[in-house]
């Protein structure tokens, strides 16, 4: 009885190891990035420009969002950002009435240009904004759009 | 596996211009399902994409970017025949990679 029982540990044992050892195995495939779990939490705009490592942003009209003014379909909302400020580093969409503030955040290496466009999800009518890191500093602007048909209920 | 990516790289002046389409669930965590259950969240956190050994482009993501996402954007540097690529990770660690050769045009 007793045998059999470390014989079941011993196991249990192995299935960890290997588990840990393919956990640590993943990171290293060169696809591992950071995912900022904190900023992706946040609940208000605020606090993800605080998540994001600012204190908070400047109303800036060098930065331009191109989306409808009404979305009949909230689960496909097109949004594009594009800045006009020098030096652009980082691009974010913030959704302020979703469940999460935060949507995306690009990263704009030098040579690509300050532009990116996707679709996101919103739940309600809401104001969406872009918030723009530039040569260090936070600027955004803001759109409202209007959103007929919830996204969030899949 | 998740389907492959259509991407699409064209020049566009001096710029190449990338679209691409993915194919993901983009599950939100909020939804329920027919039996009234939460659906588990799926949805990708990480996009990369290459040129040459460099990162043009680096984006993460939370659960609003819509089902089959789609990405758009520029960038100085490439040449018609070379090729792009682009990664994906998702909240499960399912991954997927696909490459695009840069197109000619005007």
């Amino acid at each position: 009885m007793d045998s059999k029982r470390r014989e079941v540990l011993k196991t249990g044992g192995g299935v960890l190891a290997l588990a840990a050892v393919a956990g640590i195995l993943k990171p290293g495939e060169g696809l591992a990035q950071e995912w900022n779990k904190a900023a992706f939490d946040t609940k208000s705009v605020a606090d993800t420009v605080k998540a994001l490592g600012g204190s908070g942003s400047t109303p800036s009209g060098a930065i331009e969002i191109t989306a409808p003014d009404i979305a009949e379909n909230g689960a496909v909302v097109p949004i594009a950002v594009e800045s006009k400020l020098p030096r652009t580093q980082a691009i974010a969409i913030l959704i302020e009435k979703n469940p999460n503030t935060l949507s995306a955040e690009f990263e704009i290496p030098a040579g690509t240009d300050p532009f990116v466009s996707t679709r996101v999800k919103m739940a309600e009518t809401s104001n969406v904004y872009a918030l723009v890191t530039a040569d260090g500093k936070y600027f955004h602007a803001v759109k409202e759009i209007k959103v007929t048909i919830g996204g969030c209920g899949g | 596996m998740a389907d492959p990516m259509r991407i699409r790289a064209n020049m566009t002046g001096d710029k190449v211009e990338v679209k691409v389409l993915m194919a993901h669930e983009m599950e939100t965590g909020l939804r329920k399902d027919a039996k009234g259950n939460l659906v588990p969240p799926h949805f990708i956190r990480n996009v990369t994409v290459t040129h040459g050994g460099k990162t043009v482009l680096s984006a993460q993501w939370g659960t609003s970017i819509s089902k089959n996402p789609f990405m758009h954007f520029r960038f100085k540097g490439g040449k018609p025949g070379e090729k792009v690529t682009i990664s994906w990770i998702d909240n499960k660690g399912d991954k997927r990679t696909d490459e695009a050769t840069i197109a000619g045009g005007s």
